[in-house]
């Protein structure tokens, strides 16, 4: 998307090069690529009309056509504007000073309260907070079930209704006060979903809000809402009042644009996001990165976010040494391979880096065969620790041994033990390269064909 | 209440805005102007119908102002409307399907679009009409869904084939059709988990399901149905696309049109993909799902 926004805007601008002086036609026609951009990334069309202000006004001060990349420049300021609009920098959750600290959740139906309600507090817990859960939601069936089950995954005391028929603010001011005797210093109240334009379900919001007092309301939005973004945060806006907004389902292909959107009709910033199905799947926002995503242009500190925390660095280091000293084991390899699992699907990998959207195509039709992993798991803890040091005494008999124990054909074997030899050769060149690197956890084998 | 008066009831909120704009517009112009129709632009575009499309039908109606088909600014909304319903007939008419006893739905989607609750709606509606209804309930991934089910199921008198959670989903549906036949049951709606269109083994996981109906109901008359949110924007497309790419999806359920969205990417999914709208769901009884209508729907939408 990025490409072809710079693409197009470079072949405006190509033609406009040598006329000498920018119209305001000219700069208009670039405008008409990027509000096009926008609108497929599900900005609001009011918001994109604002935003495409700003930006030709910057634009035209500018000096654009004098650049060799006009293109590039215009995306540069279309990406810049978008960050400072996004909210600039990070905007943290409010910690109130006299414990507890209430927390509500609001949203549309399915936009993932319940999920987020788990996530945000698994998260406060390990930055060090003591939160429980409230149950608020008494009208979707199994809604309270539901953030049970996730509470008691996560050995964090949950408040639910102590009598049938008791009101989600009374509920809440239950959990509020039980928090001190619960030991917990931060209440995180999951609510009902409901439609903004539902009077007496939007009052019960404002009923909890008056009762439990809470330091922070955020609005939970799916990353894939398209135009009504803006009535849908309004409303909750003008009705409730909210102080912040999470994200969730950004572990979509949604571009997301209706992030951008809510910012602009509330002025409210985005804390959090939500980008995965796990527990642990959840972080704060960060407008560049949203910025970026929302041009299309790749979400590579994303990535490398995700690469840090799952690659060991201690046990990367250790892997360059070996790999210095030429002493990489199959062990080693295998160690990698489990790395590179935990990683997740390479598909959504890709997709994070820029420019790899046609790549992506590609990959769906050739699928990275992920059972071809498993089996390379098998065939090597099918081997005996001599054999995993040193691969050079797996003779015939023994590749039959492991063929047989891990289920698979000597030619499995065989295969794999070549493309060991290849990734070792492959690290040999390696080591000629520059050392210290970044974290050096990117030194992955080459396997498969 | 009839149903035709309850989509009524709840269509117009989502329309009265728009409409509204329209209307003015309409009976303030004289002539078709090109303020005119660049607001009709910007309402296609607020619906979510998609930057392309709204452009493609702004120049068709340009060109029919042009040919002189429409002369009057009053007869603009009407024709924009006729070619949106026209564009959203749906044209199956189910004769490529065995006529058979036993019929399956297999309701898929992302999380949060609203499965369970429609699929509760929809057991509703046939046992309304005399049809003997069970539910598989094979989302055994998300925390508590085979309660969710289950309590919808109470409340309509359905029978539920449950396993537990985290179970293989194909075995519910296996079993599922086993009762199906054993208590002579009508219609089979399986529940799948909601879970994005990007997971590559939940992709595997409907085909393993629609491979175990195949084979296991191969006489059945078969349907794989498609939720989508109508607060959905662009990205409903990219849905519709993936699900499309591995399975034979025959239909969508829209939901959540009784907020402000007017569910545009519908059209779009139409357009694309050809895959007609079969049900609208407008609300959160369980009457409120309804067989789609073309003419409704262009009607809420401009």
């Amino acid at each position: 998307m990025f490409s072809r926004l710079s693409e197009k805007l470079e072949q405006t601008f190509k033609r406009l090069r040598g006329k000498g002086k920018l119209t305001e036609t000219d700069v208009n026609e670039a405008m008409r690529e990027i509000r096009v951009a926008l609108l497929e990334a599900d900005v609001n069309l009011g918001v994109v009309r604002d935003f495409i202000g700003q930006v030709k006004s910057r634009s035209i001060g500018a000096e654009v056509l004098e650049s060799l990349t006009p293109g590039q420049q215009v995306v540069k300021i279309v990406h810049n504007q978008l960050i400072s609009l996004l909210g600039g920098t990070q905007s943290k959750i409010t910690v109130a000073s006299q414990p507890p600290t209430v927390i509500m959740l609001v949203g549309l139906q399915g936009s993932g309260k319940t999920t987020t309600a788990a996530k945000l507090a698994n998260w406060l817990r390990n930055s060090g907070r003591r939160p429980m859960l409230a149950a608020c939601d008494i009208y979707r069936p199994a809604a309270v079930r539901q953030l049970q089950v996730l509470a008691e995954k996560l050995s964090m005391p949950v408040t639910v209704a102590t009598e049938p028929g008791m009101k989600p603010p009374a509920i809440a001011r239950l959990a509020v006060t039980e928090a001190a005797k619960k030991a917990c210093d931060t209440v995180i109240l999951d609510t009902a979903g409901r439609l903004h334009i539902d009077e007496l379900l939007m009052q019960e919001l404002a009923e909890i809000r008056r009762q439990a007092k809470p330091h922070e309301v955020l609005l939970v939005i799916d990353a894939m809402i398209g135009q009504d973004a803006v009535a849908v945060a309004e409303s909750f806006n003008n009705q409730i009042g909210i102080d912040g907004v999470i994200v969730t389902k950004l572990d979509g292909d949604a571009r997301g644009g209706a992030v951008l959107s809510v910012r602009a009709v509330t002025g409210r910033p985005v804390k959090m996001v939500g980008v995965g199905e796990k527990i642990e799947d959840f972080q704060p926002f960060f407008p560049d990165r949203m910025a970026s995503r929302i041009l299309g242009m790749g979400d590579v500190l994303s990535l490398i976010d995700r690469a840090e925390q799952v690659f060991d660095e201690k046990k990367a280091g250790e892997l360059a040494r070996k790999m210095r000293r030429e002493q990489f084991t199959l062990d080693d390899f295998l160690d990698q391979l489990q790395q590179l699992k935990k990683l997740g699907p390479l598909e959504s990998l890709i997709g994070m880096l820029p420019g790899m959207g046609k790549m992506k195509e590609q990959l769906k039709r050739a699928r990275i065969d992920h059972s071809e992993l498993k089996k390379i798991e098998a065939i090597i803890r099918s081997m005996t620790a001599n054999e995993r040091a040193d691969s050079s005494i797996i003779n015939g008999s023994r590749r039959r041994r492991i063929a047989a124990g891990s289920g698979t054909r000597v030619q499995d074997v065989n295969r794999l033990l070549r493309q060991f030899g290849e990734a070792k050769k492959m690290m040999k060149r390696l080591q000629n390269l520059p050392a210290g690197r970044g974290k050096g956890g990117f030194n992955l084998p080459f396997f498969g064909n | 209440m009839g149903l035709f008066d309850r989509l009524k009831q709840s269509l117009t909120k989502t329309r009265a805005a728009l409409s509204e704009k329209v209307e003015r517009l309409v009976s303030g112009a004289i002539t078709v102007d090109e303020q005119l129709i660049e607001d009709l632009h910007d309402a296609l575009i607020s619906s979510d119908i998609g930057v392309n499309i709204a452009g493609e039908m702004i120049s068709e109606l340009r060109k029919a102002v042009n040919s002189g088909q429409i002369r009057d600014a009053g007869e603009i909304r009407s024709w924009l409307r006729e070619s949106i319903a026209l564009l959203m007939v749906d044209d199956d008419d189910g004769q490529h399907l065995l006529p058979s006893r036993l019929k399956v739905d297999v309701v898929i989607g992302v999380n949060g679009v609203g499965k369970t609750t429609s699929i509760a709606k929809m057991a509703h509606f046939h046992q309304q009409r005399g049809e003997r209804v069970l539910i598989a309930a094979a989302d055994t991934f998300r925390a508590a869904a085979v309660e969710q089910i289950e309590i919808w199921a109470r409340r309509t008198g359905t029978g539920v084939v449950k396993h537990t959670a985290g179970a293989d989903p194909a075995a519910v549906v296996y079993d599922a059709i086993s009762a199906a036949k054993a208590r002579s049951i009508d219609r089979l709606i399986v529940d799948t988990a909601g879970r994005l269109h990007n997971k590559a083994n939940l992709i595997e996981e409907m085909k393993k399901i629609t491979r175990v109906i195949e084979r296991e109901a191969a006489e059945a008359e078969r349907r794989v149905l498609l939720v989508i949110d109508a607060t959905t924007g662009q990205n409903a497309l990219a849905q519709a696309k993936v699900f499309a790419e591995s399975l034979t999806v025959d239909g969508v359920i829209l939901t959540k049109l009784d907020g402000t969205a007017r569910g545009g990417v519908a059209v779009a999914v139409k357009r694309e993909l050809g895959i007609p709208v079969k049900w609208v769901g407008t609300g959160e009884t369980l009457d409120d799902l309804q067989p789609f209508d073309s003419r409704q729907f262009a009607r809420a939408l401009l």
